[in-house]
């Protein structure tokens, strides 16, 4: 009795001092807000009006526990259009921040990243280069890395020259109820562990959903990926990215690609009118030096995913070949048959789980050994096989404060579905 | 009561016409002063002339702030001193402020005359860690005043070479401060390394590590303390002057505990692994910034090397560091692609 009445008197305590402070949209509004941003206090509200706010640098937060809300995300509009400093349009530094009911556009670099955040929620918001998809649009559109506890939920990015949404080196992640659109990869979760991602539209992007593990890093060795009910629809915009970024390789009518990786289910999808494969499963694709990196896909599931008008015009090299050879049109999933590769300065390993598809018949290129020129491909149509007994990463559960702050309401949502 | 004390005894001084002293317990207040002169730091009020005890200190390399002339103090609460560590900034003392000014000179081929204050940053040690303080000058000059938020000076100068340069010079938020300074999440100084100090000031004469050792300032100044180069000595071999230029104007972020850790590209010049130093290392999140290049640094071939690109741009999403410039250090742009071009 006596906690309960402790904690009601702190959550009273909280609620009385969390303040709201408003900045309406106008002239300093650069500064307003970034005095705001600073001034805030853990608990407080950004509460940011309707209207365009001409900003002219990056923002960032690095209070915990601190609410930037907007009117919505097309009655809030953050410009970035004469950004003339900084990387990002808004970073935060800072755990247990809520960035919500906004909308942001024409960022030079990212547009909302967190960096090293336990409790990051992204809710409710549009970011959007509004020339439509150009190799000089920023990066990223929302961009958490390093972080915990990551919640995407209803954001609609338009036009990023890399990834739309791009989860990085993070753990415990939620994606739904987005909507990625011609940007050259759609979704994308890099070197992450235990992420779901569900509910979401990947359309007109280069590459729909990609889930990547990258060498080199301070977080590698990506696992327990969940895509399911997501709908990855005519993922055919020509790839846009500069041509040294790594999702420049990312072949245009991809709809999901898993490279390297352990343990991704791929689960009750619906995938159609991609050109190139509906799913594409690889290596990593270079050589790399860096002795911890797997560069195998593997305990790869897919399965109840269904299926329509893909695979009829592939377009990386060798596609139109491999479909030729293989009756015209790819089959679903391709997988490229590798199973094992040599540590850098070590010995050879073979991958310790296998590749489960259980909806589709399987292209295999029996590339065998990373490092193998796709040159020597072998492909080979399979049908689908049973599934094995291959656990289903658990869900993602987000803290039920973190959920409930996400839930509390919403302004002019532009939600995806 | 205590606050009133302190000021009597301040006016008492000021009566007695001597040198003014640092307020060390002002520095030391939760509360920032709104004013850089509460703190005393500077005799004239105008910060040209360093109270007692404030005393001037050069870097071998320095960070690249769009050519700004910076002078550098460190204040030691009187009877402290600095402890030294051979790798990363020397320990300093609780109370120890280090104060930078940044300014312009109308023209830069004499830079010693007619020399703009804009900005003075003040990184404070208290008890609970460093606070990073900045100070914008007044018009006049008569002043600073606390500036948490940032902001962005106009400034023209004739350049070295005689050219008329303007510039958009941006004073950093406090955020920005806090991502440049922090290592695993706090707060410390960048530049004041036993490396970086072990030269002459202003580059003559003796060390002044042992010239802090001598004034009791530091408590040792070992003769094998390590010596970054600096980047701008001719004598020096090419590859120690431009990795003493990225570990000083790339290494604070990026580093195993910096802000740009996510990157894996960690640019400290004692930085062991080729592939973490960026030699053919591919991009993980430069995004567009990659341009054409596939590799930080391609060797032998600076156009085909992302670092070189990043460094010569000015726009923003493609420029690193991210913020800290406006305009691109063509001299040190010029030296990196001449380390770059000389690797095999």
């Amino acid at each position: 009795m006596k906690t309960w009445l402790y904690i009601a008197a702190v959550l009273a305590g909280t609620a009385a001092e969390a303040r709201t402070l408003t900045i309406a949209a106008g002239a300093d509004a650069q500064e307003r807000l970034q005095t705001a941003l600073i001034e805030a206090q853990p608990g407080d509200v950004v509460q940011l009006g309707a209207g365009r706010f001409e900003l002219a640098g990056g923002l960032s937060l690095d209070v915990a526990g601190v609410t930037v809300a907007g009117a919505g995300p097309a009655a809030t509009v953050l410009d970035f259009t004469g950004q003339k400093g900084e990387g990002e349009g808004l970073l935060i530094t800072a755990n247990d921040v809520l960035i919500r009911d906004l909308g942001m556009e024409n960022p030079k670099g990212n547009g909302l990243k967190s960096k090293g955040s336990d409790g990051i929620s992204f809710v409710n918001l549009r970011v959007e280069w509004t020339g439509g998809p150009k190799p000089t649009n920023g990066a990223y559109g929302v961009y958490p890395v390093s972080s915990k506890h990551v919640l995407i939920d209803r954001v609609v990015v338009r036009g990023a020259s890399d990834a739309g949404i791009y989860v990085g080196q993070s753990d415990q992640i939620v994606v739904r109820n987005s909507r990625a659109e011609g940007n050259v990869a759609g979704i994308e979760i890099e070197n992450s562990y235990n992420a779901d991602v569900h509910d979401n539209v990947a359309t007109n992007n280069a590459g729909g959903i990609l889930v990547f593990d990258l060498p080199d890093l301070p977080q590698q060795g990506g696992h327990s990926v969940r895509l399911f009910r997501n709908r990855v629809i005519a993922n055919n915009h020509v790839n846009f990215a500069a041509p040294g970024n790594i999702v420049a390789g990312v072949p245009s009518g991809t709809g999901i690609m898993v490279m390297a990786n352990r343990n991704v289910h791929i689960i009750g999808n619906d995938i159609r009118d991609n050109a190139g494969n509906a799913v594409m499963l690889v290596a990593y694709t270079q050589a790399f030096t860096d002795s911890n990196y797997n560069p195998l896909p593997r305990g790869i599931a897919v399965r109840n995913n269904s299926y329509a008008g893909n695979g009829g015009k592939p377009g990386f090299p060798g596609g139109a070949e491999i479909a030729a050879a293989v009756g015209g049109t790819l089959p679903p999933v391709m997988w490229d048959g590798i199973t094992g590769y040599t540590v850098p300065g070590g010995a050879a390993v073979t991958a310790e789980g296998g590749i489960m598809v259980g909806d589709a018949p399987l292209l295999n290129l029996n590339l065998k050994t990373h490092g193998t020129p796709a040159s020597a491909a072998r492909p080979s149509v399979g049908a689908a096989t049973a599934m094995a007994a291959m656990p289903e990463p658990a869900a993602v559960v987000l803290p039920p404060a973190q959920e409930a702050r996400a839930r509390a309401r919403a302004a002019g949502s532009l939600a995806a579905r | 009561m205590r606050r009133a004390l302190t000021v009597a005894a301040a006016m008492m001084s000021l009566g007695a016409a001597s040198l003014p002293t640092v307020d060390g317990a002002r520095l030391l207040e939760e509360t920032p002063a709104p004013r850089l002169s509460d703190y005393r730091l500077f005799a004239d009020g105008r910060g040209r002339v360093p109270a007692a005890g404030l005393v001037r200190y050069t870097l071998n390399t320095p960070l690249f702030s769009d050519y700004a002339e910076k002078r550098r103090y460190v204040w030691l609460p009187p009877g402290t001193h600095a402890t030294y560590t051979a790798a990363g900034v020397i320990d300093f003392p609780i109370g120890t402020t280090i104060v930078k000014s940044f300014g312009f000179p109308a023209d830069f081929r004499a830079p010693a005359s007619d020399l703009r204050l804009l900005e003075t940053r003040l990184l404070v040690r208290r008890a609970s860690g460093w606070v990073p303080l900045s100070y914008v000058w007044n018009a006049d000059g008569s002043d600073a005043t606390l500036k948490r938020t940032g902001a962005r000076i106009p400034v023209a100068f004739i350049d070295a070479a005689g050219k008329r340069r303007e510039i958009d010079y941006a004073v950093p938020n406090i955020n920005q401060c806090k991502q440049c300074h922090q290592q695993s999440g706090a707060v410390t100084p960048i530049g004041p390394t036993a490396a970086n100090l072990n030269g002459g000031l202003d580059g003559h004469g003796g060390s002044q590590l042992v010239a802090w050792a001598k004034a009791g300032r530091l408590d040792r100044a070992p003769a094998d303390a390590p010596r970054l180069a600096r980047w701008d000595d001719p004598a020096a071999p090419l590859a120690d002057r431009a990795r003493a230029y990225l570990d000083v104007n790339c290494g604070h972020c990026h580093s195993p505990a910096g802000f740009a850790s996510n990157s894996g590209l960690y640019l400290q010049h004692d930085e062991p692994s080729p592939a973490h130093q960026g030699i053919l290392k591919r991009p993980v999140a430069a995004g567009r910034a990659s341009g054409s290049a596939e590799f930080s640094i391609k060797p032998g071939d600076p156009d085909g090397s992302i670092l070189i690109n990043r460094m010569a741009s000015a726009e923003p999403g493609v420029m690193m560091p991210q913020f800290g410039r406006t305009i691109v250090h063509d001299e040190g742009v010029a030296l990196l692609r001449a380390y770059v071009a000389g690797l095999k």
